[in-house]
């Protein structure tokens, strides 16, 4: 930063150079320490002075080191998850904790079955679904098809204030001002109910469905959509029949991602949806998600080493496969987009 | 249309008018349709700030933002969360900016073209979808129980800098490639190493883009509460942080307790709280949007 930039002008007109990759000549699939030695084969016909020669080398390592600590997150997340979870699964027969009917691990006699939580973090998330998929995917529709470039550089960014919005924050209106307005239309809901986490919910993730699925709709070229004008569809048979079947991967991508997103999220289940752990689709319910059992126990005063403590790893790891599993999913179902149109 | 034509025809005409107008008014409703979607969020978005505002507004005063919290609703403040706060993004920026810029360099200039590098990337894209209580399970083991850091700022920024390290990484690979290519084959050209390249030409270049994404990957952190949660930050901290191995707390741990009080007076201070927060939140993407804004003309 602290050298003047090269100045070229005119830059547009090197787009072509941009093409090549820009991967210096080197022997391919060498290890990043060796730049030196490289250097000097390729080099000027004379090897670089030591001090650089040794700069270059030590930088390598360096950045190699930093790449190496997202190894590191991954491992130790897995880790820590397994390591607890099994010391938890030599006391609790893992088939009856995932199909067991009844989570109370803190009360006497304990139940050790995941499936309320499993359920309350599935009705809200599927609660959630229900609003942000198809007002995510109409939005989307309506910004890559219909809005001016000017409406669309100034909805979009207010669009993902949404998502910016601190899951607290959330968790507040959804308890102290949807609770209240649900009561009116639903006199018996629970003080702390599914429905008000859902909608919320529903609405934080609606920038992840519309801006993920427009990018998908935005990739379909542009020749598709004159195909089909020129056989006389009106815009929206264009845009139901051919633009967002032609996206569909990409839509579908978006769709996982946010549910996986909705399953992950912590405390607007944590603040309005309860600590109940009860086995229940009613969404005017109380229930606990798996998150929000994480939550709770991590608050408690639950002594570390105990086996209700190690239910948090448990939970945890059931939590991570499966947002892992959907984020897999997603990322396949996007790579098969970008091989079409790319 | 109107033209005269055969019997069968005209009639065939007709229906054709028929459906046409049929698919017109439904390709009406549709823009309809999709447009009110579109406004639901912003609505909503609307109806959420101006209710957090009603509530709270009224709460912010000197003595909020300067007093320590307290079983007096009246005198409760939101001094040693705020500190809390800015201690914790401080060391979580000192912490992820170079280990996070540090990777997208390695990717994009150093990395080789094989199966580790593919591996790393992969990873890094599947660390950016787990949640983040899980990063607080991973906190609590590692930081505060393994390496004995307690319930501290340290622990708690390091727990933030790994969550927010694939949210930088993947911005500032963006920003790197977007440099012209002829920007690094002149250094190299002219006999500079690769770590000269990088350093003089291309970082330099990619660095507003960086900083960007590394912005908003803050404004991402400054509004967590779940890992604070397990990492055990306080409910009650009586005084203010004082270093990086002190307890503390966070803005949003501190509006999440008072939203868990039963008395009305405490969720008036939790919507204050949150009116910092989202001061906050837009300080930092305005910050953002400027640098992009200031920069983006290059290229």
């Amino acid at each position: 930063m602290d050298r003047s930039q090269p100045q070229l002008p005119n830059d547009s007109e090197r787009a072509p150079a941009e093409a090549t990759a820009r991967v210096m000549p080197q022997s391919p699939a060498s290890p990043a320490p060796a730049f030196g030695r490289q250097r000097q084969e390729r080099g000027l016909g004379r090897p670089m002075a030591g001090a650089r020669q040794r700069r270059e080398r030590g930088v390598g390592w360096v950045l190699l080191g930093f790449s190496a600590v997202s190894i590191f997150t991954t491992l130790g997340i897995v880790g820590v998850l397994l390591y607890e979870s099994i010391w938890f699964f030599q006391e609790v027969n893992p088939i009856r904790f995932l199909t067991g009917k009844t989570w109370a691990p803190l009360f006497q006699p304990q139940h050790f079955g995941v499936l309320p939580l499993l359920t309350g973090s599935l009705l809200i998330a599927l609660g959630a679904a229900a609003i942000a998929l198809p007002i995510g995917l109409a939005s989307a529709i309506y910004l890559a098809e219909y809005a001016h470039d000017r409406v669309r550089s100034i909805v979009k960014p207010v669009l993902e204030v949404l998502a910016g919005i601190p899951t607290v924050v959330y968790g507040y209106f959804a308890l102290f001002f949807v609770t209240p307005l649900l009561r009116r239309f639903f006199p018996e809901i629970d003080p702390f109910n599914a429905l008000s986490a859902s909608i919320v919910m529903g609405v934080m993730i609606i920038p992840m469905v519309s801006s993920l699925s427009e990018d998908a709709l935005s990739a379909v070229p542009r020749a598709l959509r004159e195909g089909a004008y020129a056989l006389g569809a009106t815009k929206f048979e264009v845009a139901t029949r051919t633009v967002v079947p032609a996206a569909l991967s990409g839509v579908i991508a978006s769709f996982i991602l946010a549910i996986s997103r909705a399953i992950g999220e912590t405390m607007i289940v944590t603040i309005a949806a309860g600590a109940q752990a009860t086995l229940t689709l009613n969404p005017l319910r109380s229930v606990q998600t798996m998150t929000a059992y994480i939550a709770q126990v991590s608050q408690g005063e639950v002594p570390h080493g105990t086996l209700e403590y190690r239910t948090i790893f448990a939970v945890g790891l059931t939590l991570f496969a499966i947002t892992l599993i959907m984020n897999l999913i997603s990322n396949r179902v996007l790579a098969k987009y970008r091989e079409v149109y790319e | 249309m109107s033209t005269p034509a055969p019997k069968g025809l005209a009639r065939e005409i007709t229906q054709f008018d028929t459906r046409d107008a049929a698919r017109r008014t439904i390709g009406t409703v549709f823009a309809v349709v999709c447009f009110s979607a579109t406004v639901v969020g912003i609505v909503f978005l609307g109806v959420l700030l101006s209710d957090i505002w009603k509530d709270g507004a009224h709460r912010l005063s000197g003595t909020f933002m300067s007093g320590f919290p307290s079983y007096l609703p009246v005198r409760a403040g939101i001094k040693p969360a705020l500190l809390g706060s800015l201690w914790t993004l401080g060391l979580t920026a000192v912490i992820s900016f170079p280990i996070g810029v540090g990777t997208a360099i390695w990717l994009e200039e150093y990395a080789p073209d094989n199966r580790f590098t593919k591996f790393v990337q992969t990873n890094i894209a599947n660390l950016a979808g787990v949640p983040s209580i899980v990063y607080g399970i991973l906190g609590l083991t590692v930081f505060v129980r393994l390496l004995n850091f307690g319930n501290s700022i340290l622990a708690g920024a390091l727990t933030l800098a790994l969550l927010i390290l694939p949210v930088i990484i993947i911005s500032s690979q963006e920003a790197i490639k977007a440099v012209p290519n002829s920007i690094s084959l002149g250094a190299y050209a002219l006999g500079a190493t690769r770590w000269e390249t990088v350093r003089f030409h291309v970082l330099p270049q990619a660095m507003p883009g960086v900083l960007t994404g590394t912005i908003l990957a803050l404004s991402r952190a400054i509004g967590e509460a779940a890992p604070m949660i397990m990492i055990g930050a306080a409910a009650y901290i009586g005084f203010s942080p004082r270093g990086p191995l002190d307890q503390f707390t966070v803005i949003p741990i501190q509006i999440y307790n008072w939203t868990s009080m039963p008395q009305v007076a405490f969720h008036e201070l939790a919507a204050a709280g949150s009116i910092v927060l989202l001061a906050a939140l837009l300080t930092l993407n305005a910050a953002a949007i400027l640098l992009r804004n200031k920069y983006s003309r290059r290229y």
